[in-house]
């Protein structure tokens, strides 16, 4: 068997790869469904329905596709530029904290003001955590896969003491949580009587920015170079050091908005429980979209309802949740496999 | 005695037909050349033969037994050896260790260590190829270690030996002493097979020569009946010229490099480039000319000494402040350092400039039309073939990716141009062409440093020549005032044959 390069690459099977490895995921699912004794057809239906079969399904599928279209964006521009962030998780606390300790109380402004300040906020902290690690990159060339990695454990245990301690509720009947984000920064409804804010639409201008930014600016060109090659990129004048920190606070900043859409809006406080991961299923997310910004908008939405309806399904017939992590590992890994073969052509010898 | 018969062999590679319907003979006692520009086929041939590739068509024969395709085991039974351009040596292992390597079972308990520091003794002695079985091979210098490479082959029994470009990596005096040494070997009745695109090489050692051109077998020829012209001409498929460089009065100085040092690598280096004068660094590779590149691109700061362009002192490496003050450069490795291959051609050929003002507008966005323009310019200037300006650059081939190359650095007009192997692996239409340029260069007012390790290129183009040995450099002297022996025994350490 041999790779061959393709020279002409069909936008047909650009597109068209993803979807069919996504099916063919679903296909090596169903194996383990069967297992389980249960008609492979009912736990696929519960799973759409549960998903995307309702008002109610499509809402909380795009209030959680919220976060993960963030998350998938810090990982698809650090990625793009080789700049390994594992630490989206850490970042997205590290906003969350910021949205609390400014926003419960201590700065109060009109929503129209409040709200920007919530996320601009979200995004410095997002950035500050990613500092330390990006410093020790450019200046000791310290491996940021093994700090933003190890990161993530530290802020949690950071947030976890803030919680039991200083920014405890004393209202929460001594649950750790902190207190609530105040009324004017809590992020509006999208639809009447669901979770879904407006933080969904600013996700979706995010993606629509860092696409842009990342096409017809200097900076995305320089982005694209030092990932695609680093010495040619430093031969041609490229600043690697700049670079790399200006992906980093991007990264960063887009992960700690995370945190703000679910402080001040799904959630409207900051728990130990506010984020079942997110920060890592971007890593999944980005690259489900093989790192396009405006793909992440597909890949979160296509993550969150599986998760939305893997729930339901549990709940409808005897199949554990777990499979939605389960197709979703394997949708990466096929999708993987599939852009192989959009690049290559296989020849049997 | 081996006689080898290779029988219509074909070979595809996508769109490219690599070989095409190849057949040739060796037999004992003769070294048959196999000639052709880059990607002409020759090492997939070879490859073939050797069992690496398995062909589309056609077959193998070997004294009347055909070989199985696709196996390297059975290529080495047969009596097949070959010894790559890039050497396969453990550099932490003895040479008898390097030898013995992969020749004995993985689930034998015994190593007869002693009968094959016996054996390795007397291939040594009989073929005259003198070397230490118990040095350590990363001490070893380049053409004894090629040595070693020649005798891990004949101990597997080799009977036809195959040298991939082996020349490319010695010096003058180190050629001919492997060609002493194939000549023994051919007497004792190997057949050898030297693949090249040195013509001068292949007239001084082989019996037949075979010609490759875009994977087609074009032409054998009996060597003594036959002189370089010719087989330059078989090889290209047309006449050739090389341009010759012409007598140019040079200006005041370019560049300046004053009691330069970096680590122990490049040593109180001294040299000066003037307007309108082209310098060669000769040299065997790896002795400091791939850091005195780094250093002159910016890419690598130096630890002591002056760099001064016009009279102007510059005392930080960094690419885009040597890119404002004049600097231009054409990198040694076109695909790591020269481009961004999974960028379009038009990206890559405004890499260098982006920053300046006609390319972008409202700060920092990227303006397309006045980039793609641009870079349609140099496109038609400088005749880089290309399905669009939209391709990816690594589908370029090596000659289109030089001539980007070029386009991005003349276009700026560069006071200076460090052009470091810059017509390394490519076909002789591309180099005529790349010479042009450097010399066009010249010619309006351009101070060049060319590095190469192929004398005839230097002694075609430069004014000046210096040899860099183990990180030091030579006075320059006037090509006109020297000889290629002279210059080649200054590469292997002879510092004062200068006369």
């Amino acid at each position: 068997m041999q790779l061959e390069p393709r020279e002409n690459i069909s936008m047909l099977r650009v597109i068209s790869a993803p979807i069919l490895a996504i099916a063919a995921a679903f296909i090596f699912c169903s194996g383990l469904i069967m297992w389980t004794g249960e008609s492979v057809f009912a736990a696929y239906g519960h799973l759409f329905k549960g998903g995307f079969g309702s008002r109610f399904a499509i809402s909380e599928t795009l209030n959680r596709a919220t976060p993960l279209i963030f998350t998938g964006l810090a990982a698809a521009v650090a990625f793009r530029a080789k700049f390994w962030n594992i630490g989206a998780e850490g970042q997205l606390y590290f906003g969350a904290l910021a949205a609390t300790i400014l926003g419960t109380g201590a700065i109060t402004m009109p929503a129209a003001l409040m709200i920007p300040f919530l996320f601009l906020v979200g995004a410095l902290a997002g950035g500050l955590a990613l500092l330390g690690p990006v410093i020790l990159k450019t200046t000791l060339k310290v491996d940021e896969v093994v700090t933003t990695l190890l990161l993530n454990f530290i802020i949690l245990l950071f947030v976890n003491y803030l919680l039991e301690g200083p920014l405890k509720d004393p209202m929460s009947m001594g649950w750790p949580q902190a207190a609530a984000i105040i009324d004017q920064g809590v992020l509006p409804a999208l639809l009447p009587r669901t979770r879904l804010h407006i933080g969904f639409l600013l996700a979706l201008s995010a993606a629509f920015i860092v696409w842009a930014l990342m096409r017809y600016t200097i900076w995305g060109y320089e982005i694209r170079a030092v990932g695609a090659n680093v010495n040619a990129a430093r031969f041609a004048g490229i600043s690697i050091r700049k670079t790399v920190i200006l992906v980093a606070m991007l990264s960063g900043g887009l992960a700690g908005m995370a945190g703000i859409t679910e402080t001040a809006g799904t959630k409207g406080y900051l728990t130990l429980d506010l984020s079942p991961g997110f920060g890592y299923a971007g890593i999944a997310v980005a690259m489900l979209a093989n790192l396009h910004p405006l793909g992440v908008i597909a890949s979160a939405i296509f993550l969150a309802g599986i998760y939305v309806g893997a729930d339901s399904m549990s709940r409808a017939i005897n199949i554990p949740t777990y499979i939605a992590d389960v197709l979703v590992a394997l949708s990466v890994l096929s999708v993987l496999v599939s852009l192989l073969f959009v690049q290559y052509r296989v020849r049997w010898k | 005695m081996a006689t080898l018969h290779i029988k219509g062999v074909s070979k595809q590679f996508g769109s490219l037909i690599a070989n095409d319907n190849i057949s040739l003979s060796v037999s004992g006692g003769e070294v048959v050349a196999l000639l052709g520009e880059n990607g002409a086929g020759k090492t997939t041939l070879m490859n073939i033969l050797f069992g690496h590739y398995v062909p589309d068509g056609g077959s193998i024969e070997i004294d009347g037994k055909e070989l199985p395709h696709g196996s390297t085991d059975a290529a080495i039974k047969a009596g097949v050896g070959m010894v790559h351009q890039h050497f396969t040596l453990a550099e932490n292992m003895t040479v008898l260790d390097n030898i013995m390597l992969g020749t004995e079972s993985l689930y034998s308990l015994t190593s007869k260590v002693s009968t094959a520091r016996k054996k390795l003794i007397a291939l040594a002695a009989q073929y005259d190829l003198e070397i230490h079985p118990d040095a350590i091979v990363g001490k070893l210098s380049v053409g004894e270690r090629q040595r070693v490479e020649i005798l891990k082959v004949l101990y597997r029994g080799a009977k036809i030996l195959i040298l991939d470009e082996p020349t490319a990596v010695l010096t003058p005096d180190q050629t001919s002493q492997l060609f002493d040494n194939l000549r023994h070997m051919v007497a004792t009745g190997m057949s050898v097979i030297f693949i090249s695109h040195k013509l001068h090489e292949i007239m001084a050692i082989s019996d037949r020569v075979a010609i490759l051109r875009h994977g087609k077998m074009v032409g054998e020829v009996v060597t003594k009946d036959t002189d370089k012209n010719r087989l330059a001409e078989l090889m290209v498929g047309h006449k050739v010229t090389r341009p010759k460089a012409g007598k140019v009065k040079s200006g005041g100085p370019v560049i300046q490099m004053k009691n330069l040092y970096l680590d122990d690598i490049l040593k109180d280096i001294n040299l000066t480039v003037s307007e309108k004068q082209i310098v060669a660094i000769a040299g065997v590779a790896g002795n400091g000319q791939r850091e005195l590149a780094d250093v002159l691109s910016g890419t690598r700061q130096w630890s002591s000494g002056e760099l001064l362009i016009d009279d102007q002192l510059i005392s930080t490496a960094d690419p885009r402040e040597f890119l404002a003050k004049g600097f231009g450069r054409i990198p040694e490795d076109r695909h790591h350092t020269g481009t961004i291959g999974e960028m379009s051609v038009w990206e890559n050929l405004v890499s260098e400039n982006l920053r300046q003002p006609p390319l972008w507008k409202f700060g920092r966005i990227i303006d397309f039309k006045a980039c793609r323009q641009r870079a349609a310019e140099l496109v038609k200037q400088f005749d880089i073939r290309c399905k669009s300006m939209e391709v990816q650059t690594r589908l370029l081939s090596g000659g289109n990716m030089q001539k980007l190359i070029l386009a991005r650095t003349l276009s700026a007009s560069p006071k200076f141009i460090l052009a470091s192997q810059p017509v390394r692996g490519l076909d002789e239409g591309a180099i005529a062409f790349v010479h042009e340029q450097l010399l066009d260069a010249r010619q309006a007012g351009a101070g060049i440093l060319l590095i190469s390790e192929d004398l005839d290129e230097i002694f075609a183009v430069a004014d000046k020549v210096a040899v860099m040995y183990h990180g030091q450099l030579t006075e320059p002297v006037e090509v006109r005032k020297t000889s290629i022996s002279q210059i080649g025994s200054m590469m292997g350490g002879d510092l004062d044959a200068v006369a």
